[in-house]
C-alpha cells in the first residue's frame, strides 16, 4: 500500500544518514554548557481564534509544541539522534494568533522581529497571509518558514532570500487528484467546482480544471462556484451542482466550510450523484464520522495522516500526539512538525559546515535545496530556487473503518514528487498547460 | 425550468434565513435607535447553545423530535440571559450618548462575547445535524431539497407575523409606537420607557439567538460565525430601511433571490450582488426601501 519506490527509499536512507551525521557533529562541536545556554527564539504563527483555529490552528500549534519539546528534550526517534535542542540551542516559541487578516499579520511580523527579537518565524496557514508576509520578511531580513499555506504563487511570482516554504504547494494536490480520478473513473468528462473565493480556492480550481483539460481532452466545465470564505450555507450552490449533473465535483474547501458542505450536500444527494473530490479533505476525517459517505476522493496536501508511510518517526508522532492531546493529528499538525524538523536539520547542517553555531545567512544557505525527513517521509526543497518544498503525494477514497470507529482512507495511490510537481524552471500552471513535460509517473 | 425552480426555492429559503437573522437587529434599531453589532454574537451564542444542547439531548437518548423544542428553548434561554445582561449591565448606562458611541459599545460587547464563547465551547466545531435529517427530503420540480431547509420559510413567516402582530395589533405594540415617535413625550404620558427598552432588547436578543439556533443543524458551528452573519444582516436591514420589519422582509427577499440568481446564472458576481443591491437602493433611496426620512435635530 505504501510503495515509496526505489528513488524515494534511497532518499530516505541518504537523509537519515545526513541527519545522524549532523547530530553527531552537533554533539561534538558544542559542549554541554553551550547546549544549556543558547536559545533560539522562534515566532510561531498559527490560528488560535476564528473559524480556522479548530481544524488547523490548534492542531498546527499542537504539532509544533510536541516537536519543539521533543527537540529540546532530545527525545525524537530515528532518524534523529538524542542530541538536545537545535545545534545545541533550546527552542523557545513565541506564539502569535494568525487571525485578523494579512494586514494584521504584517504588523505582527514586525512586532515579532522588532519587539520580541525572535531569531526566526515559523507558521502561516492562510494563503492570503503567505502572499503578504514574505516581502516584509525580506525587508526585515528575518528567516521565515511558511509551514502550511498552499497557493503556488508565493515563489512562482516572486523570489525571496529569507523565506522558505516547507510544505508543497497546491499544484501537487490537484494534479494528483486528476490522475487518481482518471485511474478510477476514466470516463469522467464533465466537471464542476465549488471553492472558496480567495487565493487558495481560485488557484486550486484553476490547477484542477487545467489538469483535467490536458489529461482528459474534451472535458467540459459545467459550473464554477466561488462562495465567500466562511459563508457556511451552500444551498444555492448545491442546487447549481445538482442541476448541472457533472460527473465530478471538485472542492478545496477546508474546516467548517467543508463540514457544512458535506452535511448539506450529502443531505441533498449530491455525493451520490457525482464523484466528489475533496483535495484537502483529510483534515476533517477524524471528526466528520459517518456523515461523509464512503468513496469520496480525499487528499491531505501531502502524504500526511492516514496516508503517512510507516516509519518510527510517524509512529512516535501519532502516538505522542494522541497521548498528549487525546486526538488524532491531521495534516496541519504533520506540516508544522515537518517545518520544525526542517529548521532543526538546516541549522545543524549549517553548524556542521561552519564548525560552530551558524549565522542566519549560513542557515539560509543550508536550507536552500535542503532535504530532511518529517513524520510523513522525505521533504526536498527543490523548487523556487531551493526555497519551495516538494514531497510525494497520496490520494485515496474515504472509507469508514469499523475497527477504529472512525473515517479513514482506502485504495491509496502514491505519486512521486516529480510526477505531480512542476520542474524547477516552470510555473505550475504553465507546466500543466504544456502537458506536464518531464513528469516521471509510474 | 429546473434552473428557475432552483432559483426561486433557493432564493426564498435563503431570504427566510436572512429575515430570521435580521429581524431582531431591525427591531432594536427601530425602537431604541441602537445599531447592535453584538447581534452577531447573540446569533452565535444561540447556535453554540443549541449545538451543545442538541448533542446532550441525543446523547441522553430522548425522542428525536423533541430536539426541535431543544433548539427553541436554547434560543430563548440565551436571548433572555444575554439580552438582560447586555441591556441592564451595559447599554442602560449609555442611553442619551451619541449613536456612534453606542455602536462602539456594542462592538466591544461583540468582541468580549467572542472570547466568552471560546472560553465556554473552545475552538472545536460542533455539528448538531440530527434535527435536519429528521424531516427527510422532498422533490421539487425534480430537484431534492431537505424539508428542514424549507421549514425555515415557515419559521420566518411565523416570526415575522408574530412581531408584526405584536407591534401593530396589541396594546404593548401601541406603547412601543409611542416610544418610537417620541420617547420624552411617551415618558411624560406615563409609559415606562426603560422597561420598553429592556423588553424590546430582550425580544431582539431572543430573535438573534433563534436565528443561530435554527441555523446550527445546517452548518458547522465554529468561532467567528457571528462576524459573517452581522455583515449580511446589516446589508438586509439597510436595504429594507433600518427599523422597518416590512423592509427587512423585502430586503431579505431581494438579497436572497438576487444571490440565488447569481449563483445559478453568473456565479462570478455572487459576492457582488448582495452589496450591489444595497448600493443601488441606497443611491436611489438613502433611507432604504421602507425607511422613514427623519428630520435631523441639531
Amino acid at each position: 500500500m505504501h510503495d515509496l519506490g526505489n528513488l524515494t527509499r534511497r532518499r530516505v536512507g541518504a537523509v537519515a544518514v545526513a541527519a545522524l551525521m549532523a547530530g553527531a557533529v552537533t554533539m561534538s562541536a558544542f559542549g554541554a554548557q553551550a547546549q544549556e545556554e543558547r536559545t533560539i527564539r522562534m515566532g510561531l504563527v498559527t490560528f488560535l481564534s476564528g473559524p480556522a483555529a479548530g481544524h488547523f490552528g490548534i492542531p498546527a500549534r499542537n504539532g509544533a509544541e510536541l516537536t519543539i519539546d521533543a527537540i529540546n528534550n532530545g527525545t525524537l526517534p530515528a532518524p534523529y539522534g538524542d542530541a538536545k535542542g537545535i545545534a545545541g540551542a533550546r527552542v523557545e516559541a513565541v506564539v502569535v494568533d494568525e487571525a485578523g487578516g494579512a494586514t494584521k499579520q504584517v504588523a505582527e511580523l514586525r512586532n515579532l522581529v522588532q519587539r520580541q527579537n525572535v531569531d526566526l518565524v515559523v507558521g502561516y496557514i492562510s494563503s492570503g497571509d503567505c502572499l503578504a508576509v514574505p516581502k516584509v520578511a525580506d525587508e526585515l531580513k528575518i528567516l521565515t518558514i511558511l509551514a502550511d499555506c498552499g497557493t503556488p504563487r508565493v515563489f512562482e511570482e516572486a523570489s525571496y532570500e529569507y523565506v522558505f516554504r516547507t510544505g508543497p504547494h497546491a499544484v501537487m494536490d490537484n494534479v494528483s487528484a486528476v490522475r487518481y480520478l482518471l485511474d478510477i473513473k476514466p470516463d469522467a468528462k464533465t466537471i464542476a467546482g465549488i471553492n472558496q473565493n480567495y487565493a487558495w480556492g481560485q488557484d486550486s480550481w484553476q490547477d484542477f480544471s487545467a489538469s483535467m483539460k490536458v489529461l482528459q481532452p474534451g472535458t467540459e466545465v459545467v459550473t464554477e462556484q466561488f462562495p465567500k470564505i466562511f459563508a457556511g450555507q451552500y444551498g444555492a450552490e448545491i442546487s447549481a451542482l445538482l442541476v448541472g449533473k457533472p460527473d465530478v465535483v471538485h472542492s478545496s474547501f477546508w474546516g467548517a466550510d467543508l463540514e457544512a458542505f458535506i452535511l448539506q450536500g450529502v443531505g441533498r444527494g449530491l455525493f451520490s450523484q457525482s464523484q466528489i473530490i475533496l483535495s484537502a479533505g483529510e483534515q476533517i476525517l477524524s471528526r466528520i464520522g459517518k456523515r461523509l459517505p464512503d468513496g469520496v476522493i480525499i487528499g491531505a496536501r501531502g502524504p500526511h495522516g492516514p496516508f503517512a508511510p510507516p516509519s518510527e518517526l510517524r509512529d512516535w508522532f501519532e502516538a505522542a500526539y494522541m497521548d498528549r492531546y487525546n486526538s488524532i493529528p491531521n495534516y496541519a499538525a504533520y506540516k508544522f512538525s515537518q517545518a520544525l524538523l526542517g529548521v532543526k536539520t538546516a541549522y545543524e547542517k549549517a553548524a556542521a559546515a561552519a564548525g560552530g553555531f551558524p549565522t542566519q545567512e549560513q542557515v539560509i544557505k543550508a536550507f536552500e535545496y535542503h532535504e530532511w525527513v518529517g513524520p510523513s517521509g522525505p521533504v526536498m526543497m527543490t523548487l523556487g530556487n531551493g526555497h519551495q518544498a516538494v514531497q510525494q503525494n497520496a490520494i485515496g477514497l474515504s472509507k469508514w473503518d469499523d475497527a477504529k470507529g472512525r473515517m479513514s482512507v482506502t485504495d491509496v495511490k502514491y505519486y512521486p514528487s516529480d510526477c505531480v510537481n512542476p520542474p524547477a524552471d516552470m510555473k505550475g500552471l504553465d507546466w500543466i498547460n504544456a502537458g506536464f513535460p518531464g513528469a516521471k509517473c509510474p | 425550468m429546473l434552473t428557475l425552480t432552483a432559483i426561486l426555492v433557493d432564493g426564498v429559503v435563503y431570504a427566510s434565513w436572512l429575515f430570521v437573522v435580521a429581524i431582531g437587529l431591525t427591531l432594536i434599531y427601530g425602537v431604541m435607535n441602537i445599531l447592535n453589532i453584538a447581534h452577531g454574537s447573540l446569533y452565535a451564542l444561540g447556535a453554540y447553545a443549541a449545538a451543545w444542547a442538541v448533542g446532550e439531548y441525543f446523547a441522553a437518548g430522548y425522542p428525536p423530535f423533541g430536539s426541535f423544542a431543544v433548539l427553541l428553548l436554547a434560543a430563548i434561554a440565551v436571548g433572555l440571559l444575554f439580552g438582560l445582561v447586555i441591556e441592564r449591565g451595559v447599554l442602560k448606562w449609555m442611553y442619551g450618548r451619541d449613536e456612534i458611541v453606542i455602536v462602539l459599545v456594542t462592538y466591544a460587547v461583540f468582541l468580549i462575547l467572542e472570547d466568552v464563547m471560546k472560553l465556554v465551547w473552545g475552538v472545536e466545531s460542533y455539528m448538531p445535524y440530527q434535527p435536519r435529517y429528521l424531516l427527510g427530503n422532498v422533490d421539487i420540480g425534480g430537484l431534492p431539497f431537505v424539508v428542514y431547509d424549507l421549514a425555515l420559510v415557515g419559521l420566518a413567516v411565523v416570526v415575522g407575523g408574530a412581531v408584526w402582530f405584536g407591534i401593530n395589533r396589541t396594546r404593548p405594540g401601541k406603547l412601543l409606537h409611542a416610544v418610537i415617535f417620541d420617547r420624552e413625550i411617551a415618558r411624560a404620558m406615563g409609559i415606562n420607557v426603560t422597561r420598553v427598552f429592556t423588553v424590546t432588547f430582550v425580544i431582539g436578543a431572543v430573535l438573534g439567538a433563534l436565528g443561530g439556533a435554527f441555523t446550527a443543524p445546517l452548518i458547522s458551528v465554529v468561532p467567528g460565525i457571528g462576524v459573517e452573519v452581522i455583515v449580511l444582516a446589516f446589508a438586509v436591514v439597510v436595504t429594507g430601511g433600518l427599523g422597518s420589519i416590512e423592509g427587512a422582509a423585502v430586503g431579505a427577499l431581494i438579497v436572497g433571490l438576487g444571490r440565488a440568481t447569481a449563483v445559478h446564472l453568473l456565479p462570478q458576481v455572487e459576492l457582488f450582488v448582495v452589496f450591489g443591491v444595497m448600493t443601488l437602493v441606497l443611491a436611489l433611496r438613502p433611507q432604504g426601501l421602507f425607511g422613514r426620512t427623519v428630520v435631523r435635530k441639531i
